[in-house]
């Protein structure tokens, strides 16, 4: 079997986000770019998999839609550990080009199970594994923490409100993961990095699609009003603050 | 024309956060000059479903079957989808939690209408139509344009007051062909934690970070939260130690949330924990340092020791809310 993840190239989570010409870019300079911490943990668990024989998982492919200044974010996966790699070579303009660009992968290479992170840190769009899954016609599930193999058969843990559910899927499918599905991101070691250089990372030209929606502008948000302290012998008087003044309790 | 709302039931009910849709979408129909059609799929009774009225449905429409049995995106999307084009919805709602994320993205291709995920305000202009949404895990909001004749949005929890209205909706009934749609998962297990308040739920919220030192200083805490009942969280190294359990994880990684309240203790407010909570409507912060990142995002902050604070708040509010 197979295993495609597919990854996004975001600023690393600390970064100070900053806008340019009047707010309707963002400023990348000094920005370090990183895997998006979903796919990162998507990634993690695929090679997980593959490393117990009795899943049968022979390959796991990393593939992103972004141009060439995206590829030391590919190198990193595939020093992380994953075989091989795809970039389609186009800029991301909305979450809808980006899954159609994906699906165009998935018309000429087949794989078992996809695998999606449920958010990107940038955007926060929640829609790229769905729209992949429904350009394919694939079943999907979403809120995923937890991917195992039986005989063959993938076994999905999912959240709930107010729970979890086990559910069997047929494959090929999508899986849209969020927290649980690995404990820790894996860290490339020396030798993943030396190798990862030789590893092939196919470049394939997009298709002709539009994109859906437009960011016309960004904001910051409102500042918040400075804290009002309160004395840590008395706290009876924050209990008061937030019944008369807030007026939340 | 219409506006078509997705409106999920708990086993046969209704929630808040149902009425925030309708309520949201409502106001969307308002600006578009349009009716509300409110959208149920699986059993609920009539008495339930007529209270989507009181919150501005003009209409309701109840999609059942009696094979339902399981939660299935490609089943969902392609339900909602035929009851849009019958409705000629304009503008497709649905909440930006588990099942909406899970079936928004499908909707979105099915129909080929733009998808503006987890809004948390009215659109800014029907034409062209502009919505408002977080980016950058919270750190900035975009102006995001869809393109298409429909859009589909979902609408961020805890973001849209309820608005009554005086009720008028009729009901209709739809059967859905369950064994026509080739469902392709399958439920084996279900784990229902009973009796707690849910995190995504809950309008206060008392959460514990590193600055707890152990888990053995958890009680009382966790009485702080019973006595407002409010439900637990966590930072992530709290959960990552197993101090706590993960489903009370907030931030980046973990729950999004936006309760009214919002209690860090022991918090230094990372910006990826502040990327789950900094939606809350208010922060309270107690730590021991006062230079720590949360009381930037804090209106109300006690600068001492979590182990000696919070008893006293424990007490205070035994006190305050016994009057
Ligand atoms: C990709 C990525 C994703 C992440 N996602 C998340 C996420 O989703 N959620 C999350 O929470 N973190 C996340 N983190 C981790 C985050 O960066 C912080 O490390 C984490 O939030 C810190 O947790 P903390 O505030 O509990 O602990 P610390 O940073 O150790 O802070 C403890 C605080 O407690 C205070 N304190 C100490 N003693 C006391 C006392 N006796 N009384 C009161 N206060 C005291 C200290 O002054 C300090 O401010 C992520 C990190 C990365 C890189």
């Amino acid at each position: 079997m197979k295993i495609l993840v597919c990854i996004s190239n975001v600023p690393d989570t600390t970064t100070k986000v900053r806008f340019v010409d009047d707010y309707k870019k963002l400023d990348i300079t000094g920005i370090q770019w990183v895997i998006n911490p979903w796919d990162e943990l998507s990634l993690t668990r695929a090679l997980e998999l593959k490393e117990d024989p009795s899943n049968n998982i022979q390959t796991v492919t990393v593939a992103h839609v972004g141009l060439v200044s995206a590829e030391p974010t590919i190198r990193k996966a595939l020093a992380i550990g994953a075989d091989d790699a795809i970039r389609i070579n186009a800029e991301p303009s909305d979450s809808f080009f980006v899954a159609a660009q994906l699906a165009q992968v998935l018309n000429t290479e087949s794989y078992d199970l996809i695998l999606c992170g449920i958010e990107s840190s940038d955007f926060n769009g929640s829609s790229v594994g769905g729209m992949l899954a429904e350009f394919l016609g694939y079943p999907s599930v979403s809120s995923v923490s937890g991917v195992k193999v039986e005989n063959g058969q993938f076994f999905i843990n999912r959240e709930i409100d107010g729970g979890k559910e086990i559910v069997s899927i047929t494959t090929p499918a999508v899986a849209i993961v969020q927290k649980g599905i690995a404990k820790e991101p894996r860290i490339a070691a020396m030798r993943g990095i030396m190798m990862a250089r030789t590893k092939p990372l196919k470049v394939l030209e997009p298709t002709a699609m539009e994109s859906l929606t437009e960011v016309v502008g960004y904001e910051m948000p409102k500042p918040r009003a400075a804290c009002k302290f309160v004395d840590s012998e008395n706290p009876r008087q924050l209990i008061e603050l937030l019944q008369n003044e807030a007026k939340i309790i | 024309m219409s506006v078509l709302i997705f409106v999920e039931n708990w086993d046969g009910k209704f929630k808040k956060l149902s009425f925030e849709l309708i309520s949201y979408g409502a106001k969307v129909a308002e600006m578009l000059n349009t009716e509300v059609v409110a959208l149920s799929v699986g059993y609920v009774e009539e008495s339930e479903l007529v209270k989507l009225g009181n919150y501005g449905a003009t209409r309701i429409i109840s999609a059942v079957s009696d094979n339902m049995n399981v939660f299935d995106s490609q089943a969902y999307t392609s339900i909602i989808a035929d009851i849009a084009k019958q409705e000629h919805a304009k503008v497709i709602i649905l909440s930006n939690n588990n099942s909406g994320k899970a079936v928004a993205p499908r909707l979105s291709v099915s129909l080929k209408a733009g998808l503006g995920a987890g809004v948390s305000k009215l659109p800014l202009s029907i034409d062209p139509f502009i919505v408002y949404k977080k980016v950058y895990s919270g750190n900035a909001f975009s102006n995001l344009m869809i393109k298409t004749d429909i859009s589909i949005l979902t609408l961020a929890q805890n973001s849209f007051e309820l608005i009554e209205t005086a009720n008028n909706a009729g009901i209709t009934k739809v059967v859905i062909d369950w064994n026509g749609l080739s469902v392709k998962t399958k439920v084996i297990e279900v784990q229902k934690q009973s009796g707690k308040i849910l995190l995504t739920d809950a309008d206060v919220v008392v959460s514990g970070g590193r600055g707890m030192k152990s888990p053995d200083n958890w009680p009382p805490l966790a009485e702080l939260a019973d006595l407002l009942g409010a439900a637990t969280a966590c930072s992530r190294p709290v959960s990552d130690e197993g101090w706590r359990p993960h489903e009370e994880h907030t931030g980046q990684t973990g729950k999004i949330i936006a309760p009214n309240l919002y209690f860090a203790i022991g918090i230094s407010g990372a910006t990826q924990h502040l990327a789950g909570v900094s939606s809350s409507k208010f922060i309270v912060a107690i730590n021991t340092d006062k230079d720590a990142p949360i009381f930037s995002a804090a209106q109300y902050g006690i600068i001492g020791d979590a182990g000696k604070v919070l008893p006293k708040l424990v007490e205070a509010v035994k006190e305050l809310k016994g009057k």
